[in-house]
């Protein structure tokens, strides 16, 4: 059977359709529907397989080698707080730290009003300006606690 | 006897002719350029330790283990992925290499558990034979940390919490279980279910520590893509994928090689045996049709040998409503001879007949149309290939001169384009389709002619380039159309034809396609394929190379079967794709021996070896040899043998392992033919079908208590070895020697070798057939005499069998089977992957898990319009008669046509099917019956009568229940 013709499903051949003309067309479609749906619905993935012409167990390979392609619905806001070796050495740990505790959350978890999440990351490229994060996209380094309080602020509102 | 022992040479063998030499501890080794230095050193006999390496698949380099060190270069590589140079001087064996394994070793039983006394895998664990190996005596990096191992944690201060790491054994899968605390993520599972099955069903989850084997998207097997050929569970160095049988027998102790008893591929297994218990049946890397790879049934689906409802003594009633009573063999025998001597006297000597089945021996065969030529003294002898192939033999036979495929498996690696007509090797063929689907995958095109979008049209990774879904009944029609885009744009070989075939019966045959009317445009209006797709189609198979054509039950089970068939030989010639590798015309044989019953007689016009009758010669060998004077005249095929019993003729008939009831067409036909006749002989392992209607049932044996040969799809006669004693006492062959022998023909054979050197002696194209010669050979392909002492892996290379190839008219000419307001459907039928022709012997084992009922496929919108839901139980009428089953509602099949398997006896698919047959061969119209699907509620009148009639004839005197 073709898979159920439900939203999800349909949005999910939208995105295919925009990439399925590249080379190597699985790492786009993983984009284009993080893109879409804030993550990579499970429902999407046998959809993929099939207009590829792949199996579904090798989208489901790929999908899981990658970190940053979310497997549920983020909050909000994501804030990714950089954990790699420059960043360390510049105090990532007590700003990892600290802003679990103005969020009162771990990495790899949403406050429970689904305002954020926060994940670590592996190195922005802002190693100059470190101990660095990236709150939706947007970087912002040299962080202090007075940015920190001012991240947790923004992010709740 | 012993275990057969394997040589794992750790990366496939290079196909390259230049030799590189090189010097590997000392020694001097030549191998093939390409070659890996594991290999080359496996070769000179010295096994570098290894763990994610093995032959079956490509080199992959993960596991450290295989580290070697080589003179002139840097650093310790791995041997499995480094070639061989020449002039190389490699070490295996140095401090530094013993250092890096003994810590690589050291990770890995970190991370594994230490049970191996209680291990499955116990005595067959590459894991083990490593920790051996490098000389691991102690892991110093203890368990308290993270693991896969243990249910909870193990560190003191978090004890008793749960180890989220760890995942309990998946059961799911009938045959094999899968255990993650065993994995070491070599990914050999991986790799063989991409690489040498092609279904991509495994894939390594996560990465790092939290990479996992995944079955599909982390599913239990049996929910995954996973199709169960065990190639995972082969490759598996641990006890990760291990065989349910082994987990409950334990290690096997001897093996055999014997040749599978499912499809025509005739795959080579070693049958592994405690005692003479079958612990599990592993393929052959030796064997030539599957070159170490299985599929669900022969690798798994063995256990129907000991199934409860296997019937073990001879039985017999005086008329099919008493209940069975069994006898001594002598009595069955006795009233076998008498009964039929009785018959003769009465109605004469042509009134009984035999068929040969096509699942037993060439021997066995051979004994059947003995026994009716020289002791029934007529020729009423035939065989199930009459329903399958029997267009095959006359199709090729009339174009080139013999009844056979052109070629061997191992031809397809070199085939650029596939045309595949009529067949779903994918389910069918499972094995060839792997090994088809492994060529695609390297570039190769695949070109497939069927109604329905079948697995083989849309594989993974081996995608159909062209689908050509035609009209069932529409296939000469198509086919004659794509000789005309070939003839009509100049793509013919005209070298070829003019070298090799009539060039005059060409011209005519040119001048038939050029016309107008078979042109894809007109062809369109009545196949439904859009001309474009059979221009692009025919220019790809003229154009793209060594082109090889593929075909099954779908060309020939029409009533233009063998026109068809002609139709493909034609294209063949035309295109010159003919007499070399890669190229050919290849029926996809149904049945492990249906090659072989054909090959041997089992023909009503013609004798072993297809010498016709009437041929003064060919008799005249066998008269002096059997001491008998022959029939000159062609005897009954088995539906005149049947209209015969109608009108009163035919009456008595010894059916050797074959259920004609389910697998022949107009079932109604068939029971009121077996029905009036007065003894109805079967020999089977079950009571199947035909029982129902039988008088005398002799219980058979199966091919794992035997000794004989199957010839296979490729002309390969392969020997099957006997492992276990017969159940019932006797090998068929052992049956119908006694059973002669009381009929007063004195035959002696000790052993059915000595019938291969009767069929050798007088058989031309056996000549050099001998089971020594087979000991010494492994394998054979017919002809196989002075002029090809080893066999003909290819046919026609210098010129055809017939002298010249033979161009034929190929005129369509629609099947009398029309739609129209009161049957408006089509129906075809088909096969499924898990379960084989009347699933005698599958549904007797776990493959039911995969497939239980027969259901009806559909396509949305006739079942919309006929308000059928998915499931539904759905009335399926034909003009013949009706059944009941449940709906499968789907877009593989178009509008208009309809589709089910023919496994189950409930289902009664050939209730429906009509009488209509080939014109040539009588082969039935299976793919083309005109129907009508309604709602309904439950089993039509004939299920339920039929039900009652086998629960009633299946009665044995002294057993509380019935036995199926």
């Amino acid at each position: 059977m073709q898979p159920a013709g439900t939203e999800i499903a349909s949005r999910t051949s939208a995105v295919i359709n925009e990439f399925v003309g590249l080379e190597g067309p699985l790492l786009p479609i993983l984009h284009g529907l993080q893109e879409e749906f804030g993550f990579v619905p499970d429902e999407s993935l046998p959809v993929i397989a099939k207009a590829l012409n792949i199996s579904n167990a090798e989208v489901h390979g790929v999908v899981t080698f990658y970190h940053d392609y979310r497997r549920h619905p983020a909050g909000r806001h994501v804030l990714k707080v950089c954990q790699a070796e420059a960043c360390q050495s510049m105090g990532s740990d007590a700003v990892a730290a600290r802003i679990k505790q103005l969020l009162g959350i771990g990495f790899h978890e949403t406050t429970k009003d689904g305002s954020v999440t926060l994940e670590p990351i592996y190195c922005l490229g802002l190693c100059a300006c470190a101990p660095a994060a990236m709150l939706d996209g947007e970087v912002i380094g040299r962080l202090d606690d007075d940015k920190l309080e001012e991240i947790a602020a923004e992010v709740r509102l | 006897m012993g275990l057969i022992h394997e040589i794992d040479y750790g990366t496939p063998a290079s196909t390259a002719e230049k030799m590189v030499t090189l010097t590997v501890d000392g020694f001097d080794v030549s191998v093939p350029e390409g070659t890996s230095i594991m290999r080359a050193s496996m070769e000179a006999g010295i096994a570098i330790p290894k763990l994610c390496a093995t032959d079956m698949v490509d080199a992959f380099g993960s596991c450290r283990l295989c580290l070697v060190e080589i003179e002139g270069r840097a650093g310790t590589p791995s041997s499995c992925t480094t070639p061989v140079a020449p002039g190389m001087v490699v070490h295996t064996q140095t401090g530094r290499l013993k250092q890096l394994r003994k810590g690589v070793m050291e990770l890995y039983i970190s991370d594994h558990p230490l049970d191996c006394l209680t291990c499955a895998a116990n005595g067959d664990c590459e894991l083990q034979d490593m920790a051996g190996a490098v000389g691991l005596r102690d892991v110093r990096y203890g368990y308290d940390g993270d693991n896969h191992v243990f249910p909870k944690s193990r560190n003191a201060l978090s004890e008793s919490t749960a180890n989220a790491r760890w995942m309990p054994k998946d059961e799911s899968n009938p045959y094999f279980t899968y255990d993650p605390s065993k994995c070491i993520v070599c990914s050999r599972c991986v790799r063989a279910c991409e690489e040498v099955q092609g279904t991509f069903a495994l894939t390594i989850e996560g990465r790092g520590f939290e990479s996992r084997v995944s079955p599909g998207m982390h599913q239990p097997f049996l929910e995954s893509e996973c199709v169960s050929c065990g190639a995972c569970v082969q490759a598996c160095p641990t006890a990760t994928l291990t065989e349910k049988s082994v987990i409950e027998i334990g290690q096997p102790e001897h093996s055999k090689v014997t040749t599978c008893a499912y499809c025509g591929v005739g795959c080579s297994f070693k049958a592994e045996m405690r005692g003479d218990e079958l612990v599990r049946m592993v393929p052959w890397k030796d064997g030539k049709a599957n070159r170490g790879h299985s599929c669900v049934k022969g690798r798994f689906a063995y256990g129907y040998a000991t199934h409860k409802e296997r019937i073990l003594n001879p039985m017999i009633r005086e008329t099919i409503d008493q209940p069975w009573r069994e006898v001594s063999w002598e009595e069955a025998y006795k009233h076998v001879a008498n009964e039929f001597r009785r018959i003769q006297y009465q109605y004469g000597k042509g009134s009984i007949g035999g068929i040969t089945s096509s699942r037993c021996t060439n021997e066995e065969t051979y004994l059947i149309q003995k026994l009716v030529r020289a002791g029934f003294g007529n020729n009423n002898v035939d065989t199930c290939a009459r329903v399958c192939h029997s267009p095959t033999g006359y199709g090729l036979g009339q174009a080139f001169g013999t009844s056979a495929g052109t070629q061997d498996f191992d031809s397809v690696e070199h085939s650029d384009v596939m045309v595949v007509i009529g067949a779903n090797p994918s389910a069918a063929h499972p094995v060839f389709a792997s090994r088809m689907k492994k060529r695609i995958r390297k570039g190769a095109k695949l070109i497939v002619l069927d109604p329905r979008v079948t697995e083989t049209v849309d594989s993974v990774h081996a995608k159909a380039d062209y689908h050509l879904p035609l009209k069932p009944g529409t296939n000469v029609a198509v086919v004659t159309s794509m000789a005309h885009v070939i003839v009509t744009e100049g793509l013919f070989n005209e070298q070829f034809i003019r070298e090799r075939c009539e060039w005059d019966e060409f011209q005519d045959y040119a001048e038939f396609v050029s016309e107008a009317r078979n042109s894809p445009e007109e062809v369109e209006k009545l196949s439904g394929v859009p001309a474009e797709l059979i221009r692009g189609a025919a220019r790809l198979y003229a154009t793209g190379g060594n082109g090889a054509i593929y075909y099954g039950l779908g060309v020939t089970e029409h009533s233009q079967g063998s026109t068809t068939v002609m139709a493909i030989a034609n294209l063949a010639m035309l295109t010159g794709n003919i007499g070399r590798k890669g190229v050919g015309v290849n029926p996809l044989r149904g049945q492990n021996n249906v090659q072989g019953s054909c090959d041997m007689g089992s023909f009503p016009h013609e004798l072993p070896g297809y010498r016709h009758i009437s041929g003064d010669a060919t008799r005249e060998i066998y008269e002096s040899l059997w001491g008998v004077k022959l029939d000159n005249e062609p005897g009954l095929r088995i539906p005149n043998m049947l209209d015969a019993a109608v009108e009163g003729t035919f009456k008595g008939i010894y059916i050797q392992g074959e259920d004609i009831l389910q697998s022949d067409p107009d079932t109604k036909h068939v029971s009121a033919g077996l029905a009036a006749m007065e003894c109805v002989v079967v020999q089977d392992l079950f009571l199947n079908e035909t029982a129902n209607y039988a008088h005398v049932f002799l219980p058979g044996s199966t091919f794992l208590e035997k000794d004989g040969t199957f010839t296979n799809a490729e002309r390969r006669i392969n020997r099957v070895r006997k492992v276990m004693s017969p159940k019932n006492g006797y090998a068929d062959w052992e049956i119908t020697q006694n059973l002669a022998q009381t009929m007063g023909l004195d035959w002696n054979y000790t052993h059915p070798s000595e019938i291969m050197d009767e069929i050798a002696k007088t058989t031309p194209s056996f000549a050099n057939v001998s089971y020594d010669y087979l000991e010494k050979m492994g394998s054979v392909q017919w002809p196989c005499n002075d002029k090809a002492p080893e066999g003909t892996p290819i046919m026609h290379m210098d010129g055809f069998v017939r002298g010249k190839g033979k161009f034929i008219r190929t005129e369509y000419v629609a099947t009398d089977e029309k739609t129209g307001p009161r049957f408006p459907l089509l129906l075809t039928t088909g096969r499924i992957l898990s379960q084989y022709n009347v699933g005698a012997q599958t549904r007797r084992t776990a493959n039911v898990m995969w497939h239980d009922e027969d259901r009806l496929e559909i396509h949305p919108h006739d079942a919309e319009q006929r308000g059928i839901r998915d499931g539904d139980w759905v009335k399926l009428a034909s003009r013949a008669g009706e059944t009941t089953l449940r709906a499968l509602i789907t877009d593989r099949v178009a509008p208009g046509v309809i589709y089910t398997t023919f496994h189950h006896p409930d289902t009664q698919a050939n209730v429906i099917t009509t009488d209509y047959s080939d014109w040539a061969t009588n082969c039935p119209e299976y793919k083309v019956t005109a129907v009508q699907v309604s709602p309904s509620n439950g089993p039509s009148e004939w299920q339920r009568e039929y039900d009652e009639l086998s629960k009633r004839s299946r009665r044995i005197e002294g057993h509380l229940e019935a036995a199926e």
